[in-house]
This record gives structure tokens, C-alpha cells and sequence, in this order.
């Protein structure tokens, strides 16, 4: 029997966080993901858990605490948001081309300037490129089931790379919402025991991690990486189903709301799609065909599987929170286009960059983008692709 | 959806105008319903305007974003009726609930024409005898159960005195009063 409970999406991560119980934690706090080591530390100092929690003076440090300790053959975890995620820059690429499986939970904020503690994804889309897998959750729900499976992912033998599970700050991090809790036992089983197959502390077969990596190797490295990640869609897949049968709530690389048969449809990330669920179920009431894909997994990007289900839609909104200053659009909708051409073209295209800073989105705003591609699927012009709402021009 | 309240909570920082959202939230999850409780956050400080929201259902809630049409709004503090349009939105078949010593007919001509239910409760008074302090918001909260009725009466007092054995582990002096100003708030909420 699952446990009803209400928490907040940050108490759900500190409660994940306990049932896990990993070997280390290292946190520094940052607003809005500060309450996940606050709650976590009270657990250390109850005994609830044997974790070693590393109170370091940076964020810096925290990532390079968790390297270390992952290295030595540890489970690390750790918890942060925007600035901090950004001064973890260097050892977020170390963690993942060292293939260390450190998990952690990315509380989505802006990154400054000008200095914001709100919503955006300009934290954890920059880090993009880093060699992290990103799982992305639209309520605590999703942030507790996604913070469970990623360690499973992570530590796969066929992946062993770092894992951040993002999701939106202020919004599900400090709204408290129904949830339904595994059992500590349950968790316990289903993460098991991390038993690396190399690391550090092994008196025998001591190895070094992390070395000079010059022209004769570094490249081969690399390549090595791009497998792994490229291997992990198997093991998110073959994850998520287990962690169905154990709580009858299903995962794939992304969820596809009533768009079967959708004619217009968005694509979108985090909280924000549940607002827009609920302006799909109205436009449904108008016979009207909308449809909804919201993205789990971006690190790595599901091109394929994303194509297969956007291929029947006439004309699709990609919504970027976060702005890549590229001056032809935001982070997702470079990926989508680029998955989408030459598999599936013809299919009118178009990007909104939204809430950034934490602008909330309201249905209106949601509604405002259906009614622009019910307009270019009825006019078949495409018009401005690069366009913005909820903005003040 | 379904039988969806929004209720949407104007006080300022210090009056516990957040806790009460997430009492109330607290409250209505124990009778089994789907619930949002959050802030709408800024730079935190003493004094300054702050709200909370309130979403109730049978329904899981979808929807993530502040409210903008809501059934019900608690004014805790009635300095904010000068600078605040606490009836942006405000459904007309809804009601405002606003802490003053002033009766509804007084407070409804601060309230740009709202043509809905005026309610008033005198939360100032009330928190004064049964807790020797201004903590105006549980007996908002009290006031607020019974002008929506988003939960049994009788319910939501069982479900307060355990929240607040929680809360109050450490001073469990304030427990009684708490329940005390929550059931007066009940009974002297004028406009119903």
C-alpha cells in the first residue's frame, strides 16, 4: 500500500533522499532547493540515516565532495539551484567524464543577472552539454519517482554517469501537493545496495580517477562517454517499467498528453504542463484536437521517439524557459527542429520563450499559444518562429 | 474541473498569513481531498504585502500557476484594502472575508464594487482573549472554513487540534487558545 502524504517538492526530494539513505551527502544552500539538505540534516542528526553529510562552504566543493566520495565507492547525492549549479560548473563536467554516478536534485531557478530567485530552466538547460542525464518532473510526484529511478540509471554498469532531477523552484518546490510515498522498505529494495565494479578505496585493484587525459586518449575518452549516454535510453526504459510494476505509475522519456489524434500541440517542460493540460482538456470541450508531449528525459534527447510522436501533428509551439541566446530560439526548440528535419518536415514549427524569472504562466498565456497554431495550421504560414509570451514588449 | 475552491490569502510578512494557507491545505487533505498550499514568494520582511493560495479538489490539481479567478479571498490585514485590489478576479457567487473590527456594509465601499458576499470578523479581538496576542491568522483560517464550507465544521476542529499538537509540540500552552479563536472566528464571522 502506497503512503498518502502531502509534502512539498522539496520535502518529497529530503524524504526520497532518507529512504535511500545514501553513504554521503554534500550540500551548500541556495534558495529555492536550501530546505532539501535542511530536511536532510535533521534526518542525519535524528539517526534516521548513516548518510556522512558534508556541510561544505561552496558549491564547488559540494560537487568536488561528491566526486571524491563516489570515487572512493560511494553513493553521493546532493541538491542545489541556479547560481550554486552554476559554480559547480567545472566538477559537474569531471563528475560525468570521471563516470561517477552522483545524483542530484536540480531546484530549477534563474540563473543571475540580474540576480532572481525564481523560476526558469537557464540553470539546468546551460548544463546541458555536461555529460549529466536530466530527468525533468512536473509536480513532487514526479521529482520523488524520478529521484528514485535515477540512481538506478546512473549506477546501471552500462551507464555510470551523474544524474540531476530537476524540477520547477517555488512552484513545486515549495507548493505543497498530494503525493503517494513507497514504503522505506520498498525504496530500500528497489535502489538497492552501489557496488561499483572500480573505484578508489579498493585495496585490490587500487585505481587512480580523474587523470591527465592528453591528445593519445583524451578523444577515445569521450567517445566512451557518448556510449554511455547513448546506452542509458535502454536502461531508463527497463527502470521505469520496474518502478511501474512496483507503483503502478508509468514513465517513458517523455509523456504524451491526448496527442494521439492532435492536430496542434505544444511541447514543454516541468510545471508548466500541467497548466497546459488543463487548457488541452478545454479546447478538447471545443472539439478542438490539441495535444500536449511533455519532455522526462533531455540528457539524452529521445530524437526519435519524440519524431514518431509529433509526426501527425500540423503545427507544434515548442516552449523554452530559458532563453540560449543563439537569436533563433531557446534550447528545446533547436533540439526538436533538428530531431524533426528530415524525418518528419513539413510541419509547421514554432518557439515561445516563456516565464522566464519566474513570470507565471497562466492558462491564458497557454491558450494565447494553442490559438497561434490554430491560426497557422488553418492559414498554413508559419510566420515569426522566434517569439515570446507573457512578456511586456 | 470538478468541484475545484481557489482561495487566495492577502496579509503581510510576520502574520502568518503562509501557515495558515498550509493549515488550511493540511486540513482539507485529511478529509481526503487534493490539495495546493503555496506562497507567492518575494523578498521576505516584516510588514510587507505578501499572498498564499489555496487550491482544494476531489480531482489531482494540474494546474500550476497562482490564481486569478478565485472563489474565496482572506484579507488578514485590512491596511492592504488601501493598496492591494484584493478583489482582483474575485468570483461574484465567492465571498471576501476581511479582518476588521468594521461590519460588512462598512468594509464593502473599500472594495471597488464588488457586488459579492462581504464577510468581516474581528480576528484582532478575537486572538487578543484567547491568546494575549494579535496571531490573526487561525482564526481567519477558522472564518474561512465557514464562509466556503470546503470541509465539515466539526471535521476540520478534530484535524486543527491534531495539526496544531504537532506544530506547537514545544508550547503546547497555544493549543488550546488556537482552538478557542478558531471556533470563536466560527461564530462571530458577520455576513454569511
Amino acid at each position: 500500500m502506497a503512503i498518502r502524504e502531502r509534502l512539498s517538492g522539496n520535502e518529497a526530494m529530503a524524504v526520497a533522499m532518507r529512504q535511500i539513505n545514501p553513504d554521503v551527502v554534500a550540500a551548500f544552500p541556495i534558495t529555492p532547493s536550501t530546505e532539501i539538505p535542511q530536511y536532510f540534516s535533521q534526518f542525519v542528526s535524528n539517526g534516521e540515516v548513516d548518510t556522512e553529510f558534508v556541510a561544505v562552504e561552496s558549491e564547488h566543493s559540494a560537487m568536488s565532495a561528491c566526486i571524491g566520495a563516489a570515487a572512493a565507492g560511494a553513493r553521493a547525492m546532493t541538491a542545489t539551484s541556479a547560481n550554486g549549479l552554476a559554480l559547480m560548473w567545472e566538477m559537474l563536467y569531471i563528475a560525468a567524464s570521471s563516470r561517477l554516478p552522483i545524483t542530484m536534485s536540480c531546484v530549477n531557478r534563474a540563473l543571475s543577472g540580474p540576480i532572481n530567485i525564481h523560476n526558469d530552466h537557464s540553470d539546468s538547460m546551460g548544463a546541458r552539454d555536461s555529460g549529466w542525464i536530466q530527468l525533468y518532473s512536473e509536480n513532487n510526484q514526479e521529482a520523488y519517482d524520478n529521484l528514485l529511478q535515477a540512481l538506478r540509471i546512473g549506477e546501471h554498469e552500462d551507464v555510470m554517469l551523474p544524474v540531476m532531477v530537476c524540477q520547477d523552484g517555488f512552484i513545486t518546490s515549495h507548493a505543497v501537493e498530494n503525493i503517494e510515498l513507497l514504503e522505506d522498505d520498498k525504496v530500500k529494495g528497489f535502489v538497492g545496495e552501489y557496488e561499483p565494479d572500480h573505484y578508489m578505496m579498493n585495496p585490490k585493484e587500487p585505481i587512480g580517477v580523474g587523470p591527465l587525459d592528453l591528445p593519445a586518449y583524451y578523444f577515445e575518452h569521450k567517445r566512451q562517454q557518448a556510449e554511455a549516454i547513448k546506452r542509458s535510453k535502454k536502461v531508463i526504459m527497463d527502470v521505469a517499467k520496474e518502478y511501474e510494476k512496483l507503483t503502478g505509475r508509468s514513465y517513458g522519456y517523455f509523456e504524451e498528453y491526448k496527442l494521439n489524434d492532435a492536430e496542434i500541440a505544444i511541447v514543454i517542460i516541468n510545471s508548466t504542463a500541467g497548466t497546459a493540460k488543463t487548457v488541452v482538456d478545454k479546447l478538447r470541450d471545443n472539439g478542438i484536437k490539441a495535444g500536449l508531449l511533455k519532455i522526462r528525459v533531455f540528457r539524452p534527447f529521445p530524437a526519435e521517439e519524440i519524431t514518431a510522436a509529433l509526426k501527425n501533428v500540423k503545427a507544434i509551439a515548442v516552449m523554452d524557459k530559458a532563453e540560449s541566446f543563439s537569436a533563433v530560439g531557446g534550447p528545446l526548440f533547436t533540439e526538436i527542429k533538428a530531431a524533426l528535419y528530415g524525418v518528419a518536415d513539413g510541419i509547421n514549427i514554432i518557439n515561445y520563450i516563456y516565464g522566464l524569472g519566474g513570470r507565471d504562466v497562466r492558462s491564458d498565456d497557454i491558450e494565447l499559444v494553442y490559438n497561434a497554431l490554430l491560426e497557422i495550421q488553418k492559414t498554413g504560414k508559419t510566420g515569426e518562429t522566434y517569439r515570446y509570451v507573457g512578456v511586456r514588449e | 474541473m470538478a468541484n475545484l475552491v481557489e482561495i487566495r490569502w492577502h496579509g503581510r510578512g510576520g502574520q502568518g498569513t503562509k501557515t495558515a494557507a498550509l493549515l488550511l491545505a493540511d486540513a482539507a487533505f485529511s478529509t481526503g481531498k487534493y490539495i495546493q498550499g503555496f506562497p507567492e514568494y518575494g523578498p521576505e520582511r516584516m510588514g510587507a504585502p505578501i499572498t498564499a493560495y489555496n487550491r482544494i479538489s476531489d480531482e489531482r490539481i494540474k494546474i500550476h500557476s497562482n490564481i486569478y479567478e478565485p472563489d474565496y479571498v482572506v484579507v488578514v490585514d485590512e491596511t492592504l484594502l488601501a493598496t492591494i485590489d484584493v478583489t482582483a478576479g474575485l468570483k461574484e457567487n465567492g465571498a471576501i472575508i476581511v479582518n476588521t473590527d468594521k461590519t460588512p456594509e462598512q468594509v464593502t465601499k473599500y472594495l471597488k464594487g464588488y457586488k459579492g458576499k462581504v464577510c468581516t470578523v474581528d480576528a484582532r479581538k478575537i486572538s487578543e482573549d484567547t491568546l494575549g496576542k494579535y496571531f490573526p491568522n487561525t482564526p481567519m483560517l477558522g472564518a474561512v472554513v465557514k464562509v466556503s464550507g470546503v470541509m465539515d465544521e466539526k471535521e476540520f476542529l478534530e484535524d486543527a487540534k491534531g495539526s496544531f499538537a504537532h506544530k506547537f509540540a514545544t508550547k503546547p500552552e497555544v493549543i488550546e487558545g488556537n482552538i478557542k479563536a478558531i471556533e470563536r472566528a466560527m461564530q462571530e464571522v458577520h455576513g454569511i
